[in-house]
């Protein structure tokens, strides 16, 4: 199978390169097609916890793009309530198979960091956002240190 | 384009003869040879319709519009000396306007349209990115997508220099034409590289013919809607697209007989124009009637502000809606106590409130009431035409009985006609009430509408006369009294339309903008 063999080499890649913002990857070595990792944002107010992602590889992939979902609640523009976000280079339409998970994740990351309130999941956080940085900011702090998970120590 | 398509028309018959090898047959422009063109003739599957008074339009099939696609493109090329695939992409992306593409290519930015284009610059053929996949040492290639070492015969790209395996290609391409139904807009599989893959390639890439049929369907398909002197006969399932020399608001009829208006796609509806007939369907299919409705015969609850519609006799209101239960008078809205036994005597209006909710309610129901009478007879032909099917075929068991009464074929025909005039004049009758709809009162108005009203009574009685029994005692009576209805419901019915015409070229008709 395309995808699992792909799969491997990628995820020992990204393990190798041990990349400071996603960490913790775990894979069911029975199901390559499902990894969680733990997002480590640079940026406030996100930069007080970490995020559980989950990403699922459809049977199809790479010809088919991963999907995302948060499974730790995030206070943020682009991320709904049910963990779902949106992030183009994912979408059906534009994705490449020659990118690269690394890349998925990179650009997730810069998401996290850089909210996008142009194209919101969640319009009232990104009115907020737009209008009232100080508000936003500040829920989204308190949200984060009742929410989010612990970062790693190093 | 008007110009350009012109020229086309006069060279209609130098199209190339394709090589004619299945399904990429319509997209291999490299097979025609230049000096050619001019000796071929078109399959005779295109055919001039000539018959239609002034307005010439062609019927083209799939094929033809895939020839008349690669016309296009050679006709750009004859100017512009880039690859034909390049010429193709720019075409679809100035939307098939040679003008304007001829515009951009010698007075603009090259490099910059190139870039907005997605494509490479045909003239820096030499700065190829330097990015191309990871060589390992034994003369191998890496494929970026599925990480096999492949030889380099195996791996393949475009302009852009990314080069991926065959079978990765293939796999990419057809999930981006199958899934995502993407044609012209496919762009290399590398990350984040913008430049489009031209048809050649996936032509040449693609195996499976089922794939290759969609893709040429979907290029195809975008063509015709780009181009505004084609259109997609609207029938369902069919295939046909209508050419014409320039576009206007004229009736065609497709190889599947559908008339259709060139110029908006919906049946062809004389004596409305385009725009009030759009604006019609859209307030008929909006709900925006419905609130109309609702505004006119209900009320809301004065309590929970449910909205009740009053379904029977007594003005005692007991609201069903469980939380609420409010017991009031439908007629003042106020509690019912005190009414009492003797609500007749009802007096708790306040004046000016009343009086201006009972005139807002009274002016949307009048509005309504106006939409419901011309759409009750607009949809009223429509049903009726919705029958057409039945009508002839219980029209063709009527004739063949007639000819068992000693009847010839000939002489029967005459029904059949009449049943050709009688949807003629429903169709047309069903649009004037479009067109009533939106027509404000003056005194042409009211010579249309006495028109309008001589040819619905005309075709009631033809549509009544075709309904009757036939025995052998009625038939020439018959006969001669169908004959001279149908003649005259297709004098009158044209009448009527010469009149509206000339109203539209007189500016006599005014509009109400309901």
């Amino acid at each position: 199978m395309a995808a699992t063999r792909r799969l491997q080499k990628e995820l020992a890649d990204i393990r190798k390169s041990g990349i400071k913002s996603f960490r913790d990857i775990q894979v069911d070595e029975s199901n390559i097609l499902t990894w969680q990792g733990l997002i480590v944002p640079e940026n406030p107010p996100y930069n007080k916890g970490a995020f559980r992602i989950e990403v699922n590889f459809p049977a199809e992939y790479p010809f088919k793009p991963p999907k995302i979902n948060f499974k730790t609640k995030i206070y943020h523009p682009n991320v709904d309530e049910k963990g779902q976000v949106c992030l183009p280079i994912i979408s059906a339409e534009n994705w490449k198979p020659a990118t690269k998970t690394d890349q998925v994740i990179e650009a997730l990351i810069n998401l996290v960091n850089e909210p996008e309130p142009e194209h919101p999941l969640r319009a009232d956080l990104a009115e907020d956002y737009s209008k009232d940085r100080k508000k936003f900011m500040k829920n989204a702090e308190e949200f984060t240190k009742k929410n989010s998970e612990k970062r790693p120590a190093d | 384009m008007d110009s350009d398509e012109e020229d086309y028309l006069y060279a209609c018959d130098s199209g190339n003869e394709s090589s004619g090898d299945d399904v990429d047959v319509g997209l291999d422009f490299d097979s025609g040879d230049e000096s050619e063109r001019s000796g071929n003739k078109y399959s005779s599957s295109r055919d001039t319709n000539t018959n239609t008074e002034d307005y010439p339009y062609e019927v083209l099939s799939t094929e033809d519009i895939t020839r008349h696609m690669i016309e296009c493109i050679k006709e750009v090329n004859s100017v512009v000396n880039i690859p034909v695939t390049t010429t193709r992409i720019l075409l679809n992306h100035f939307k098939w306007d040679k003008e304007k593409l001829m515009e951009r290519f010698y007075d603009g930015d090259q490099d910059k349209l190139f870039l907005e284009a997605h494509v490479v610059s045909p003239f820096k053929a030499t700065n190829k990115p330097q990015k191309v996949a990871v060589k390992t040492s034994n003369g191998m290639e890496e494929c970026n997508i599925c990480f096999l070492s492949m030889p380099s015969a195996l791996m393949t790209g475009i302009e852009c220099g990314h080069r991926f395996c065959t079978d990765c290609w293939t796999e990419y391409l057809t999930t981006k034409i199958i899934d995502e139904g993407m044609g012209q807009t496919i762009s290399c599989a590398a990350h984040n590289c913008p430049i489009l893959v031209d048809d050649h390639t996936v032509m040449r890439l693609i195996v499976d013919p089922k794939v290759k049929l969609k893709y040429q369907h979907l290029i195809t398909k975008s063509f015709v809607e780009c181009n505004r002197l084609l259109r997609w006969c609207p029938y369902p399932d069919c295939n046909y697209a209508i050419k014409v020399q320039y576009p206007d608001p004229r009736p065609v009829m497709c190889k599947c007989r559908n008339v259709f208006c060139f110029n908006c796609g919906e049946n062809w509806h004389d004596p409305v124009r385009c725009h009030l007939l759009r604006r019609w369907i859209k307030k008929c299919d909006d709900d925006s009637e419905t609130s109309n409705w609702i505004a006119a015969n209900t009320k809301e609850c004065p309590k929970c502000k449910v909205t009740i519609e009053k379904d029977g006799g007594c003005n005692h209101m007991v609201c069903k809606n469980q939380s609420c239960k409010a017991d009031f008078c439908w007629v003042c809205l106020g509690p019912w106590e005190p009414h009492g036994s003797s609500w007749y005597s009802c007096n708790r209006y306040d004046e000016d409130e009343a009086k201006q909710a009972r005139d807002a309610q009274e002016k949307s129901r009048a509005a309504l009431q106006r939409y419901l009478f011309y759409c009750n007879r607009y949809m009223n032909h429509m049903q009726s035409l919705k029958f057409e099917h039945k009508l002839y075929a219980s029209v063709k068991e009527k004739m063949e009985e007639m000819q068992q009464h000693n009847m010839s074929w000939i002489e029967v025909q005459f029904l059949k006609k009449a049943v050709d005039i009688l949807c003629e004049c429903r169709q047309t009758l069903m649009f004037t009430y479009v067109f009533a709809y939106y027509l404000r009162k003056n005194n042409q108005s009211v010579i249309f509408e006495d028109n309008q009203k001589d040819v619905e009574s005309a075709t009631e009685t033809l549509s009544e006369y075709l309904e009757r029994d036939i025995t052998q005692e009625n038939l020439a009576d018959i006969k001669q009294k169908v004959q001279d209805k149908y003649r005259y419901c297709d004098q009158r019915r044209r009448k009527l339309l010469e009149h509206v015409h000339e109203g539209y070229e007189k500016d006599w008709w005014e509009y109400s903008e309901p």
